[in-house]
């Protein structure tokens, strides 16, 4: 396997990864928004509960549940070391940058986004998954009801819509970025590529940001 | 046509690779807006002579925008502030009265500073050599004819070879990554019957070259295909991936 | 006369290159590994060389001053490159790609190379199609071509308007492949400033590393010099900044003559001189001549814009002096007619010093063109003007976005303001029909040797003459002389003639570092440039070459001890080198007027005012005058003539007339 490890390890190939593992996480977000979407019928969570708890015992999903896990691990190894060799590749920094003339902030600066959302990760874990795989607190009561008590404190709120906010931007410059590094850049084909990222990358974290704000505010009961 | 500019410069110098370096600060005076920003410097080093100072060092040869030599880091920009041009072919009229200029060397560790602005762009010869070529020897053509091409493909492949190998892209990109240089002549070559017999070999040896020199990966950041002089585009980066992945995969 | 045999194989023009090759020594593969040959210069014939002779199995060493050999000027080259493929069907043969070539040379140049030229033609687009080189095609995916100036059919090959580029980075790729085989040995940022002859044989170089400033020795069987044109003795030119004499001259002061140093093309569509601060001059491709029609106003000193002059007081020169060709002319007659315009007051701009070239009404040609095409029956006099001006753009949009950036006007708007410049000189190192220079073991290639061109050079032939001489011409002849070196073994730079060689290069190089005198190089460089201009540029006469020399021997005394050089010997020191450069561009200067004045007719790029018919143009003498002059330096300002007659036994020598 000694040729995988070596195209995976070139630049290209930490850009594949990048890619791969990128794309894999935007499907686990659309499974995963789609689903808390379900908090919106406003039932009181029963469509939502039912779900989650599909979610929990089926083996498949349990299993793929490692792979994201696996995967997750990988983009953000791959994408903290990139980032580290990306910044020793240039030792003495200019003194004056304008790089606004020639890119998106947000294109440049992946490395901090995706640290930001590393962070804001953690913190929804320890709230969710840790409590529903890693307690016995569904015991007690639903994940609807956990959602409902967690964001009622106002800064959880708060950082839960910085944390959409980063997601926002960091997929509109990697949804259409890993297509461009597996090789799909295709004058007929990219524009829709761009299109669909864009559209992506405001509707899905505004739908996540809506379910905090949406409890806060009582709008789900 | 008209109007006469003064401009404070601040303009890195170094005496050589083995000593820091760092910014100075100059005056001028009168310079025409006529002037190509060269010109300009030209002015600065020949007061500097008269002064008794050494000049600033720059590398520039051809002055109308193909060698490729010229480089200058100005005002955050490779090839300073339009687009589509080098700095031989930037004209003072793009200036204002009374603005200071910031004037860097290209920053990357793969092209370290020789002296003031001028670097060691040497690595990008050796990335054609590893494999930037179509191994033909001289004698050994077939009729020019005699293998049609796709006019399409002709003209990609042109706009592709068009790269000058300023290192603009480089110096714009946030990773110092060479990837459109590299990228460019692997896509003249793949597109063309002639170039198809060795593309795998030559992606996988231009990439691998690209790679030991110490240039950064691509965050499709598209920086350096804004700044690029001759406006080499990112779908050459997405065919030398794709070039390269097939070739990794696919080789025996 | 003795000394200069130009070695031409005997038998049919046609058979002679055939014969050449089939009768010329080879020297045996596992010979080829032990000799050594340096090859001075990167650009098309420097690098078609040193890629060709590598792959034969020689040892090369290649040198360039710039930082990779992809600079070379040879990458500024426009237009095209001719090739007698006959792919149009249109009458082309290498008889008639020979003959065109003698004929726009002004017949001053040698049958046998010429035709040899025209032969190889045809491969060297082969070759270049081989390497991936990618030139324009038509949508069948066939190779497309154009015509050009001077011919009667379609041979000129092209990449848009980056023939030279595309053309040089064939030939550096194939250049790199061989580096990368450890084949050629690269040496960049290097300057040859010697050549080392042993027993009369060109043996080495002396080089300077340009970054650490220190000198270095190197061996070679042999030398080739693909250097360039030395355009850049007049200041401004076309040619690149750093373009030089230096290689071309030292070789000429160790014994290499200098043939025709006086045939200077001047290219009539040059971007003009905005003012004193001005460092070099921007070519407009003669392409533009096709569809742009060239004018002054009538009235002297006219100081209106040029869309305030109306029709009737507008001056088409071209046209109206030459009714066959008019604006089409040769680049020597259509330079000339510009001077002469602006010399007699009619001149345009700020500088007075230009000529219009119009597009307006090419553009509503074109425009109306356009509008049948679309079935439009009562098109606007704006749609007119923008279908116009989408179909120049078309075909001359990066050539119209220099202009813009250059001058600041839009050439869509108000016409170009263009003048001659210096461009190309067909003058080099005398060298046989196997390129070797009068030193053996000398070699001299492309825009460096005099031998294809004669008097002018045609456009789209000076990228095909140096792809020749690499690809084609010398891996063959240079084995005429490799054969009789096989028992050389490379030697040793510590010898006596390393020695002197590499103390003479010190000496001069401490000696330019201590004059600490208070002028800059480009002080004199410019000086000399205007006496080159003004006397020894579109128009020479006895009485001015005379002064000039007195006058640049007099520039040359003093640059040597009031030149101001900073920085130091033993560092990057671009004013040393420039120092070095002007220096011999000052003793070739003195050069060109003696040829000049010596040669008493007009031809091609040497007018004499001297020697014009009645209505100004230019009169050769073939009785006194058909011969190359090549001379010898014999010591400061003392050249001595050596004549090669030239015989046309192929072409019947004809005034040129273009009325």
């Amino acid at each position: 396997m000694s040729w995988l490890t070596k195209s995976l390890n070139s630049s290209l190939g930490k850009k594949l990864l990048m890619a791969i593992t990128g794309l894999f996480l935007i499907s686990f977000l659309l499974v995963h928004c789609s689903l808390n979407a379900l908090i919106f019928l406003n039932d009181g969570g029963v469509a939502f509960n039912e779900g989650a708890e599909f979610m929990a015992h089926n083996p498949v999903i349990r299993t793929m549940e490692i792979v994201l896990f696996a995967g997750l691990l990988l983009h953000i190894v791959d994408g903290l070391r990139l980032w580290f060799e990306n910044k020793s590749k240039r030792p003495v920094a200019y003194a004056k940058v304008d790089g606004a003339a020639n890119s998106k902030w947000y294109s440049r600066s992946m490395g901090l986004l995706g640290t930001l959302l590393l962070l804001f990760l953690i913190l929804h874990l320890k709230h969710f998954w840790y409590f529903s795989r890693l307690t016995d607190g569904l015991e007690d009561h639903t994940l609807f009801a956990e959602m409902q008590a967690v964001f009622m404190n106002p800064v959880v709120v708060v950082v839960y819509v910085l944390g959409c906010i980063s997601l926002g931007y960091h997929l509109l410059h990697g949804f259409q970025s890993a297509f461009q590094s597996i090789g799909w850049n295709h004058p007929k084909y990219s524009p829709t590529i761009k299109t669909i990222g864009a559209i992506f990358s405001i509707v899905i974290p505004a739908a996540f940001a809506a379910m905090p704000i949406a409890f806060y505010f009582h709008l789900i009961h | 046509m008209e109007g006469n500019l003064n401009l404070t410069l601040k303009i890195w110098r170094q005496k050589n690779a083995s000593v820091a370096g760092k910014f100075e600060t100059y005056q001028v005076s009168g310079i025409s807006t006529d002037m190509s920003f060269l010109e300009m410097i030209d002015v600065l080093n020949n007061r500097l002579i008269e002064e008794g100072d050494d000049p600033v060092a720059f590398d520039h040869d051809c002055r109308e925008g193909i060698c490729g030599m010229c480089s200058m880091y100005i005002n955050g920009r490779p090839h300073g502030p339009n687009r589509g041009v080098t700095t031989c072919q930037l004209h003072m009229r793009s200036f204002q009265d009374g603005e200071t200029i910031t004037v860097e060397p290209w920053r990357a560790s793969a092209f370290p500073v020789i002296k003031d602005l001028v670097v060691n762009r040497s690595a990008f010869d050796r990335i054609i050599a590893a494999g930037g070529f179509v191994s033909i020897n001289t004698g050994n053509a077939q009729d020019a004819n005699s293998l049609p091409i796709p006019k399409e493909d002709a003209d990609d492949a042109f706009a592709a070879a068009a790269c000058i190998g300023c290192g603009a892209c480089v110096a714009a990109c946030k990773n110092a990554s060479a990837m459109l240089f590299t990228s460019a002549k692997i896509s003249q070559l793949a597109l063309l019957p002639q170039g198809k017999v060795e593309a795998s070999k030559r992606a996988e040896a231009m990439v691998a070259q690209m790679d030991e020199e110490g240039f950064g990966a691509c965050s499709n950041t598209g920086a350096c295909e804004a700044e690029c002089p001759k406006g080499i585009s990112l779908e050459n980066i997405a065919r030398m991936n794709r070039e390269y992945f097939s070739a990794t995969f696919s080789s025996k | 006369m003795t000394k200069l045999d130009a070695k031409i194989p005997g038998g049919n023009l046609a058979d002679k290159w055939t014969t050449f090759k089939s009768s010329v020594s080879l020297v045996n593969p596992s010979n080829k590994r032990s000799l050594e040959i340096i090859v001075v210069g990167s650009g098309l014939a420097g690098a078609s060389a040193a890629a060709s002779l590598a792959e034969l199995g020689y040892k090369v060493k290649v040198f360039c001053f710039q930082d990779s050999p992809r600079r070379a000027h040879s990458i500024a080259a426009q237009g095209g490159i001719n090739a007698a493929k006959n792919y149009q069907n249109d009458g082309d043969s290498v008889y008639r790609l020979f003959y065109d070539t003698i004929k726009g040379g002004d017949y001053r140049a040698r049958e046998a190379n010429v035709h040899r030229l025209a032969e190889v033609s045809g491969s060297i687009i082969d070759q270049c199609v081989a390497q991936g080189v990618p030139f324009a095609r038509e949508y069948g995916g066939l190779l497309s071509n154009r015509s050009f100036g001077g011919t009667q059919v379609q041979r000129t090959f092209y990449a848009a308007g980056q023939t030279g580029q595309q053309l040089l980075l064939g030939a550096y790729s194939s250049l790199q492949r061989q580096v990368g085989m450890g084949n050629v040995k690269m040496y960049t940022r290097h300057e040859m400033l010697d050549v080392v002859t042993i027993d009369g044989k060109a043996r080495g170089i002396i080089a300077r590393d340009s970054v650490t400033g220190a000198l270095e020795r190197h061996f070679g069987h042999a030398v080739l010099l693909c250097t360039g044109g030395y355009g850049n003795v007049f200041y401004l030119s076309t040619n690149a900044m750093g373009s030089n004499v230096t290689a071309a001259w030292k070789a000429h002061k160790k014994g290499a003559f200098f043939a025709n140093p006086c045939y200077t093309q001047i290219h009539p569509t040059c971007i003009p001189v905005s003012g004193d601060h001005q460092s070099k001059l921007t070519l407009m491709s003669e392409s533009l001549r096709n569809d742009g029609r060239i004018w002054v106003p009538k009235k002297e000193n006219d100081t209106r814009k040029a869309n305030e002059i109306p029709e009737d007081e507008r001056d088409y020169y071209l046209e109206r002096r030459y009714p066959a060709f008019g604006n089409l002319v040769p680049r020597d007659i259509a330079s000339r007619a510009a001077k002469e315009r602006c010399d007699a007051g009619f001149g345009v701009g700020a500088s007075k010093m230009a000529v219009y070239l119009d597009y307006a009404a090419a553009i509503i040609r074109y425009g109306k063109g356009e509008a049948n095409k679309h079935n439009m029956h009562n098109p606007s006099d704006e749609e007119i003007q923008a279908m116009g001006k989408a179909v120049v753009k078309e075909k001359y949009g990066n050539l119209f976005d220099m202009y813009k950036q250059i001058t600041g006007e839009d050439p869509y708007q108000v016409p170009m303001r263009i003048y001659p410049a210096v461009h190309y000189t067909m003058g080099g190192l005398w060298v046989d029909y196997n390129l070797m220079t009068t030193v053996p073991g000398l070699y001299a290639l492309g825009e460096a040797n005099f031998s294809d061109h004669g008097a002018n050079r045609l456009g789209a032939s000076a990228l095909m003459q140096g792809l020749a001489d690499g690809y084609f011409v010398i891996p063959y002849t240079i084995g005429a002389y490799l054969a009789a070196e096989i028992r050389t073994p490379a030697m040793s730079t510590d010898t006596p003639d390393f020695d002197a060689a590499e103390k003479a290069v010190r000496d001069r190089l401490e000696t330019l570092m201590n004059i600490k005198g208070n002028k800059p190089v480009d002080y004199f460089h410019k000086r000399l440039g205007k006496i080159m201009w003004d006397e020894c540029g579109m128009a020479r006469s006895a009485e001015g070459l005379k002064a000039s020399i007195k006058e640049i021997q007099a520039l040359q005394k003093e640059f040597w001890s009031d030149v101001k050089i900073p920085g130091e010997i033993d560092n990057l020191n671009p004013e040393l080198e420039k120092a070095g450069r002007v220096a011999d561009f000052l003793e070739l200067g003195e050069l060109m007027c003696v040829d000049a004045l010596d040669r008493d007719e007009s031809c091609g790029g040497h007018f004499r005012t001297e020697f014009q018919t009645e209505d100004g143009e230019a009169l050769r003498d073939d009785q006194n005058y058909a011969y190359v002059a090549a001379w010898e330096y014999e010591k400061q300002s003392k050249f001595k003539l050596h004549k090669e007659e030239l015989k046309y036994e192929n072409i019947k020598i004809a005034q040129r007339s273009y009325k």
